[in-house]
């Protein structure tokens, strides 16, 4: 039997709290009827008989009195099935597109689990996004998890949309593949954007879209990003297919944590943000991977924008931690009206090592890969001191790295949002940037791909 | 057997009733899916239990049973090459129970003690022995002898002795009389994990920990029995660094601690060292690897248990004379872990929301390595390697600076070395051993009288360098007189010729000790010349372009670890080269 309780003890911000519970189970998903609205929420505290629900639409409107809610005994489950591809839902996986409901005998729970480490396979494949910047220097793998970095007013939903709409498989099974996109507290105009994007290239019946807009109830926000993984989860590992999961924006998601942290007056972390952060953030970008058994994998392309552009801010750190790289823009670079502006210096692919070199893109990319690191992190000193002394009192070599530098820019890293390059054709630029330099300078590449490759 | 009542329900911490008959750090199974946790507070009637699974779905009035002991690990065959949870569950029974997602509720699990292994008994019916004595050996993998040794607390005369053979665990291999009781030992014994193992006595380190890696071994070495620390923003390369480690020390056993770190890395060490080969005896190393994981997404107060977990295994082959290397990455997550936990108990909170007693928390872990005479008097050590995450990348935090306390080697990483792609990007300025005065002797033994005073004047180098750059950063390095340019590019030689080391590269990822001592004979070599050169005018153009420059910045890569004339032959060279060129200026 499933009891009502008529009667709340207190309502506080997202919170209520009830009090003569029996048998809430922690975690469980509570049905709360205030007049028609139906709300929902889900139980994050017990003591005794009080049980602290989190509503996940606004609790403007309710009241203590006048409200009937209902112990459900189940965590938030969204029904799945293949029919999800090419619907819109809410973020809380409720659609709202006019396609109605998914009826489907598969329900999961949107927490899902960590996936055995022994049940995993490690990621090898790479996948070309056409972009020579992330192709070349912080290589793209299926399984990873690669998130954009980004500031506010940056380009980082084009360069999500360009990966989007150029991602290619190498192996030949391209065709089974999927977006879950997953929007949270963006704008309206953005997630506009993104659909037309996905209109635009094709693509729009492989896309599930869960939307919580800026606009939409905070903590809704929390489970968006679990309902758009656990559909990815049920696409890659049960139906077998190669998932791109954009979320965006991880910032706001932060921010609801630690809204709802302060609300529920636990101990504060850094900069106010509670302290189990990390592994919060973890049980998201974790589900990231392939599993052995199945042949689908999750790649996914969280974005985040820096507050104050700052990389050591909480939610940076905290996601540089757990993902495997990231790809950061610069202020700096995109002011200079350079497309993508991807400062690469910080930017790192953690997964590219086993995905490049013989085999997989050419048998030089690992070597000038590097190389291209290391000298424009000289080109750096160089543009420093020559801020000092002036350009014109460098020595040759210096005014050189500066020569490459500039190309390097606006040759290389400079591309049209519709320009898709080949990986042969990023290494032969990049060849072709890296000649400027004398020989001598290229201390990182083995003898004989020097001799093969080198135009100087 | 005592119940108590759950009362309370916050993440992985709650509370219960009636738990007065329960002990404190005792292990409790809660729930009808007999989910495991461990007493961490008692108060009345009142008990606070820490929760090692998801809590979904528990609720208030569910049981609390005991198990009567503290969170222990059996220790027995079987432990070598397997992964374990952070409380010592295997992974692959898991998998095997709960398929590729890892559930609550698996109940308690270890090695498998059903397995059988063939069992060579060294002692003899009437023997007397005592605790930590062998009294047989199981060949656990091609690479490790697992000793079997009498239980702590047991001493007496050995009766019924089962003769060589093929035993399951569960099988009495010997009583032991005592005089007053009659004890059974089997093959494995069990030991709570947050009780250091006894040892005979302590004894002082005095060998290195031989890594293969110049940086470390030449520059900052670490001692078997010793502690380190690497600390890193995110990016810098931490797990690579200990993957390194954990794959060339010349340690018997290592234990890998993944604690609270990725999912894909944990998976790379299980793909990659069955097929990487030690360089000592040519068998994968996975034959003496043993891997704890808890990875970021798992429960956190099973991370917080995973370091205890990982170190008494580590302490039990060391009780065996084995020398044990302990990589832990990341300390940090577990200071996190031990944080979170800290905040659901609605603790005072001390630095940065860490609790008060982070610092003793360290201290003990870190004070459980060591350099041993065991039990059975056998020299055995534990070597514990911490990476740490500092918030930020940012060394002044809690963790980082209680850690710099409790170790004693640095080795830095830093963010402009890994951005430039200069690895291992371990810092040479920030970075210290404290064990160069304790390994010196070693070092002259077993290596070469010289070495420790050439890395002085190597170091000297870099030290100066980084002044010199200071200025050139102001007013470019065309304006420095030859001598101290000279310095910049010998130093160049050193960043490039010597530390930077690739770890992908077969030769290069691992450099015996003596490939090492003379790599540092031919730089000082070179600088010696050049100084001198640079004296009779030669323009450092000159040599900066020259050959041999090249040749000894290649050498990494152009001499193979078991060499033959080949320094010698580039010792010739550089000494000729040298000699033309003085007569040239001479005139």
């Amino acid at each position: 039997m499933i009891k009502e309780y008529l009667e709340l003890q207190k309502i506080e911000g997202p919170l209520i709290v009830l009090s003569g519970v029996e048998n809430a189970s922690y975690d469980e998903i509570v049905e709360i009827k205030c007049g028609e609205q139906i709300k929902h929420g889900k139980v994050v505290q017990i003591y005794e008989d009080k049980a602290v629900v989190q509503v996940f639409e606004n609790t403007a409107g309710l009241s203590v009195k006048d409200i009937s809610v209902k112990f459900t005994g189940k965590p938030l489950e969204i029904s799945l099935s293949k029919e999800i591809m090419g619907r819109v839902f809410n973020g809380i996986g409720e659609p709202i597109d006019d396609g109605g409901d998914i009826y489907s005998k598969i329900k999961r729970d949107v927490n899902g689990r960590p996936i055995n480490p022994v049940a995993r396979k490690y990621p090898r494949d790479y996948i070309q996004t056409g972009i020579s910047a992330i192709d070349f220097l912080t290589t793209l793998i299926r399984g990873q998890k690669l998130p954009v970095f980004s500031g506010n007013g940056l380009p980082h939903n084009n360069l999500a949309a360009q990966i989007v709409k150029q991602a290619k498989i190498s192996s030949s099974q391209n065709s089974d593949f999927a977006i879950v996109f997953a929007a949270m507290g963006v704008k309206h105009d953005d997630a506009h954007y993104f659909l037309r994007i996905f209109e635009e290239s094709g693509v729009l019946d492989r896309v599930v879209m869960f939307l919580n807009l800026a606009d939409d109830p905070v903590v809704e926000r929390i489970i968006t990003p679990r309902c758009a993984l656990t559909a990815a989860e049920y696409l890659a590992f049960e139906e077998n297919m190669h998932i791109l999961v954009v979320m965006t924006d991880m910032t706001s998601y932060c921010e609801a944590l630690r809204e709802i942290s302060s609300a529920r007056e636990e101990v504060p972390g850094r900069k106010g943000y509670p302290g189990y952060l990390y592994s919060d953030l973890a049980s998201l970008y974790e589900r990231a991977g392939m599993m052995e058994g199945a042949s689908g994998s999750i790649t996914q392309i969280p974005i985040l924008t820096m507050p104050n552009d700052d990389i050591t801010h909480p939610i940076p750190d905290l996601t540089g931690y757990i993902t495997e790289g990231q790809i950061v823009l610069n202020r700096d670079i995109y002011q200079r009206n350079i497309y993508p502006p991807i400062n690469i210096l910080p930017s790192l692919s953690r997964l590219m090592k086993d995905g490049i070199g013989e085999g997989y893109t050419r048998e030089d990319h690992p070597d000038i890969a590097n190389q291209m690191f290391s000298c424009y992190s000289k080109v750096q000193e160089v543009i420093a001191l020559a801020q000092v002394i002036g350009e014109d009192e460098l020595s040759d070599i210096d005014k050189k790295y500066l020569e490459f530098g500039r190309e390097f820019e606006y040759r290389f890293l400079n591309q049209g949002f519709d320009e898709n390059r080949d990986i042969e054709e990023t290494l032969n630029l990049a060849w072709e940037v890296l000649s400027i330099l004398p020989q001598g300078e290229l201390d990182r590449i083995a003898p004989e791909m020097l001799k093969k490759y080198y135009r100087g | 057997m005592a119940e108590g009542v759950v009362k309370y329900i916050n993440g992985p911490v709650i509370r219960a009733d009636k738990m007065d008959k329960f002990k404190m750090r005792e292990m409790v199974t809660v729930g009808p899916k007999r989910l495991i946790g461990e007493v961490i507070s008692l108060d009345g009637q009142i008990g606070t239990i820490q929760i090692y699974e998801e809590t979904t779905g528990l609720k208030v009035g569910d049981k609390v049973e005991s198990t009567g002991m503290p969170l222990s690990v059996k220790l027995g065959p079987g432990i070598v090459g397997n992964i374990f949870d952070g409380i010592q569950r295997p992974l692959n029974y898991i998998f095997n129970k709960s398929g590729g997602y890892i559930s609550e509720g698996i109940g308690l699990a270890s090695i498998d003690l059903n397995k059988e292994w063939e069992v060579e008994i060294i002692i003899k019916n009437g023997d007397e022995v005592e605790s930590g004595m062998f009294f047989g050996k199981v060949k656990e993998t091609p690479l490790v002898n697992h000793y079997l040794m009498v239980p702590n607390g047991i001493r007496g005369k050995v009766i019924d002795l089962k003769p060589r053979g093929m035993y399951n665990m569960e099988e009495t291999l010997l009583k032991i009389d005592d005089g007053k009781e009659i004890h059974e030992i089997k093959m494995y014994q069990e030991w709570p994990v947050r009780s250091p193992r006894p040892v005979n006595k302590r004894m002082p380190i005095e060998k290195p920990l031989v890594t293969g890696q110049r940086v470390v071994d030449t520059f900052f070495p670490i001692a078997k029995g010793g502690t380190a620390a690497i600390p890193g923003g995110f990016g810098t390369g931490k797990t690579m660094t200990q993957h390194q480690l954990a794959k060339w020390s010349d340690a018997d056993i290592i234990v890998y601690i993944g604690c609270g770190e990725r999912g894909n890395e944990m998976t790379e060490v299980l793909e990659d060292f069955p097929k990487l080969v030690d360089p000592k005896s040519n068998l994968p190393l996975m034959n003496r690897t043993i891997l704890i994981a808890n990875t970021s997404n798992m429960p956190v107060a099973a991370r917080e248990a995973s370091i205890y977990t990982g170190i008494t295994i580590a302490e039990y082959f060391r009780d065996m004379g084995y020398h044990v290397a302990v990589m832990a990455d990341s300390t940090s997550r577990w200071a996190e872990a031990l944080r979170e936990i800290s905040g659901r108990l609605e603790e005072m909170p001390a630095e940065e929301g860490y609790p008060a007693y982070l610092p003793s928390r360290l201290a003990e872990f870190y004070e459980r390595a060591g350099y041993v005479d065991t039990l059975s008097k056998k020299e055995g050590s534990v070597t514990i390697i911490g990476a740490v995450s500092p918030a930020g990348g940012d060394f002044s935090e809690p963790v980082t600076q209680n850690t710099k306390r409790f170790v004693s080697a640095f080795l830095g990483l830093d963010k402009k070395l890994a951005y430039a792609r200069h690895y291992p990007a371990i810092n040479w300025l920030s970075s210290y051993s404290g064990y160069l005065a304790t390994l010196d002797g070693w070092y002259r033994e077993n290596v070469d009288e010289d070495m420790m005073k050439l890395r002085g004047e190597m170091l000297k180098i870099l030290q100066e360098e980084s002044k010199l750059l200071e200025i050139v950063k102001l007013v470019g390095e065309d304006v420095l007189p030859d001598e101290q340019r000279l310095i910049l590019e010998i130093a160049k030689v050193i960043k490039i010729g010597y530390l930077q080391q690739n770890a992908y590269h077969k030769e290069d990822t691992y450099v015996p000790l003596d490939k090492q001592n003379r790599m540092l004979k031919v730089i000082n070599e070179l600088y010696i010349n050049s100084r001198e050169a640079v004296k009779l005018g030669v323009p450092i153009s000159k040599l900066r372009g020259s050959e041999v420059f090249k040749d000894v910045i290649k050498m990494k890569y152009s001499i193979p670890n078991e060499y033959k004339d080949e320094f010698k032959d580039l010792e010739e060279k550089i000494n000729d080269y040298f000699i033309s060129l003085k007569k040239a200026y001479e005139g």
